[in-house]
């Protein structure tokens, strides 16, 4: 179902690379190698031009590569190539509609960048229909000069609303865990980079597994477990400053850390009663209140975006199923019946598309339940041992992990599944992706 | 896929291959047909803790189990027989067991699957005699595998408790 029809030049990861070598702090992981699979021909054709420079030093970033580039993942738009790119105006008055009109573009986008001043940088975009040659948007930022990617991506989830209707989620950060190393030579991190799978930054280390990152509904702490005292436990950690405290350490497992809606609940799979239970936990009172009592493994809990449910995952009926119960507890119902085995949902903000691990014999992939279509499932990935995914918070794009080889990889992909792109570290796997909510402008 | 990244999977499958046939020498040995207890134990008939390392039974420390599955397999019956008379014999003596399975599903139920596996060994040896205080469960799920490929023969190896003595 998914044709590679199209990948960008092998060379397009080693340029992106070394601009981020030019990045990397303290803190920096270890840089993922990115590629894109795929391509629609019914998707929107947009041209972005390179941003003229006037003055300063030269740039770091080339903002229009980063916006061509989430552009295509989106499936969405097909941007033009920077070769066949043969006018460069970086005004509206300057555009020459005959000529994009020939080369069949819908869109234009031109920019430019000038020197602000006081280490700052001030970028100016416009973007026009080429059909009717009206300005659809225009809008100028000044930033530090360091946030060049952060401003491609807002400006490209600016002309993805204006063009689509919905918002666009360029501009978020997505977690996950790496394991550098074989055997008890391994070395785990918990990393946030943008979505595009650039800036990463570790937030945590261990030398025993982590897993199940979650973010907070503000973006600014991650849930996680960790094997590191010997038994899996779960943390919340804050981003910025590093400060981390222990919420679960119960005998058994401490397991699948989902934050309610509202912040200030968490609810998990815990053990300690004699087999894996769904648990809400209060983050103020520290109160644990009970939610499933089976003799199954019940496990991975996500909230429906209403805060009203949970969905989880559960082997009650013989093999793991998607159920959903009142998140104030009642009677759980079952929500998946395709598929012989279907684990840890992931939840559209809308609530109408739960994407999950769908397992059939020894095939893993990961399909897509849409409630507003009267239970049908399609997939998103070619399998066969996909094992984690996370919708991106307008659901226009889900990440998810796939084994390749012995290695361990992630893949956004567009939710029509048609266009992937995969984060891969040159050494070590990538596992566990979680997309993070919306930033605050 | 690129040249490179080809090359490097190239690289990790024969990483992968190493690991399981090096684990390979720790898969049980099949059931003995002879009772071995009798040539080790001490004059009293119970165990010591250097029959740990000459035992033949005692040196079998990993349990396999079927695809989907947490029932001990009847070969497995007289690694539990002889652990828990161990235990029997050695009151102060403390086992953990580590509950593992293939890589097949996510890894949150997978550590609910590893723990079941390591109930299921647990009740064995609870059956056979020993006592609920002398036993641990831990589960890693998908997390320690000790072989990397992606077939049956490969997952076989990784669904499994291992046995481990914390005091002896």
């Amino acid at each position: 179902m998914i044709k590679p029809m199209r990948k960008l030049s092998s060379s397009f990861a080693l340029v992106l690379l070394a601009i981020t070598a030019l990045f990397v702090g303290p803190v920096s992981a270890q840089s993922l190698n990115v590629d894109i699979v795929g391509g629609v021909k019914t998707a929107t054709p947009i041209v972005v031009v390179p941003f003229a420079q006037q003055g300063g030093a030269p740039l770091s970033t080339d903002i229009a590569d980063v916006m061509r580039n989430d552009f295509n993942r989106s499936g969405k738009f097909r941007s033009l190539a920077k070769s066949d790119i043969v006018e460069t105006p970086s005004k509206g008055s300057d555009i020459k509609f005959a000529t994009w009109r020939l080369l069949k573009q819908d869109y234009i986008t031109v920019g430019r960048v000038s020197d602000a001043g006081g280490g700052m940088t001030r970028v100016e975009y416009e973007l026009w229909d080429v059909n009717k040659q009206q300005s659809l948007l225009a809008q100028a930022f000044t930033v530090p000069a360091g946030d060049l990617r952060g401003v491609a991506h807002q400006i490209a989830d600016q002309i993805y609303e204006k063009i689509t209707g919905v918002r666009g989620a360029f501009w978020t950060r997505i977690a996950y865990i790496t394991a550098v190393g074989l055997g008890n030579n391994t070395s785990y991190s918990l990393i946030v980079a943008d979505s595009d799978g650039f800036n990463p930054q570790v937030v945590a280390r261990s030398k025993e597994s982590l897993l199940s990152p979650a973010w907070s509904p503000d973006g600014r702490k991650i849930a996680y477990v960790s094997f590191e005292s010997g038994n899996s436990n779960i943390y919340i950690q804050d981003i910025t400053t590093g400060s981390r405290q222990l919420v679960s350490s119960h005998k058994g497992i401490n397991g699948a850390p989902a934050w309610s809606p509202d912040g200030r609940k968490l609810a998990l799979a815990l053990s300690y009663v004699g087999n894996p239970e769904i648990f809400v936990l209060d983050l103020g009172s520290r109160q644990e209140t009970r939610l499933t009592n089976s003799l199954s493994i019940d496990t991975e809990p996500t909230w429906a975006p209403d805060g009203q449910s949970i969905y989880f995952t559960s082997d009650r009926s013989g093999r793991p199923q998607i159920y959903q119960v009142p998140a104030g507890g009642g009677a759980a119902e079952r929500v998946t019946f395709q598929g012989q085995n279907n684990l840890k949902a992931s939840v559209s903000y809308d609530g109408k598309q739960i994407a999950m691990v769908q397992g059939n014999g020894n095939v893993y992939r990961i399909a897509i339940l849409d409630r507003s279509l009267g239970g049908q499932v399609r997939y998103v990935s070619p399998g066969p041992i996909d094992d984690a995914v996370s919708f991106a918070p307008n659901a226009s794009m889900l990440l998810y992990a796939a084994t390749e080889g012995s290695r361990g990889v992630l893949y956004s992909v567009s939710n029509d599944g048609m266009v992937r792109q995969r984060l891969a570290l040159a050494d070590g796997n990538v596992q566990e992706p979680a997309w993070g909510p919306y930033r605050q402008r | 896929m690129n040249k490179t990244v080809r090359v490097a999977l190239v690289a990790l499958l024969c990483v992968g291959a190493a690991a399981c046939s090096k684990k390979a020498e720790v898969k049980p040995q099949p059931p003995m047909e002879q009772n071995t207890q009798t040539q080790t134990q001490a004059s009293d008939g119970k165990y010591t803790p250097a029959d740990l390392d000459t035992d033949a039974c005692l040196r079998q420390r990993v349990v396999y189990f079927d695809f989907d599955k947490t029932e001990i397999k009847p070969e497995f019956q007289q690694i539990m027989a002889c652990h828990a008379k161990y235990l029997q014999d050695r009151p102060m003596s403390h086992i953990r067991l580590e509950g593992n399975t293939d890589e097949r599903g996510t890894r949150e139920y997978n550590l609910g699957l590893g723990e079941r596996r390591g109930n299921a060994v647990s009740s064995a040896l609870q059956a056979a005699g020993g006592s609920a205080s002398q036993l641990e469960v831990i589960s890693y799920g998908k997390e320690k595998p000790v072989c990397r490929e992606h077939n049956e023969d490969c997952w076989g190896k990784n669904r499994r408790v291992e046995i481990v003595y914390t005091a002896q």
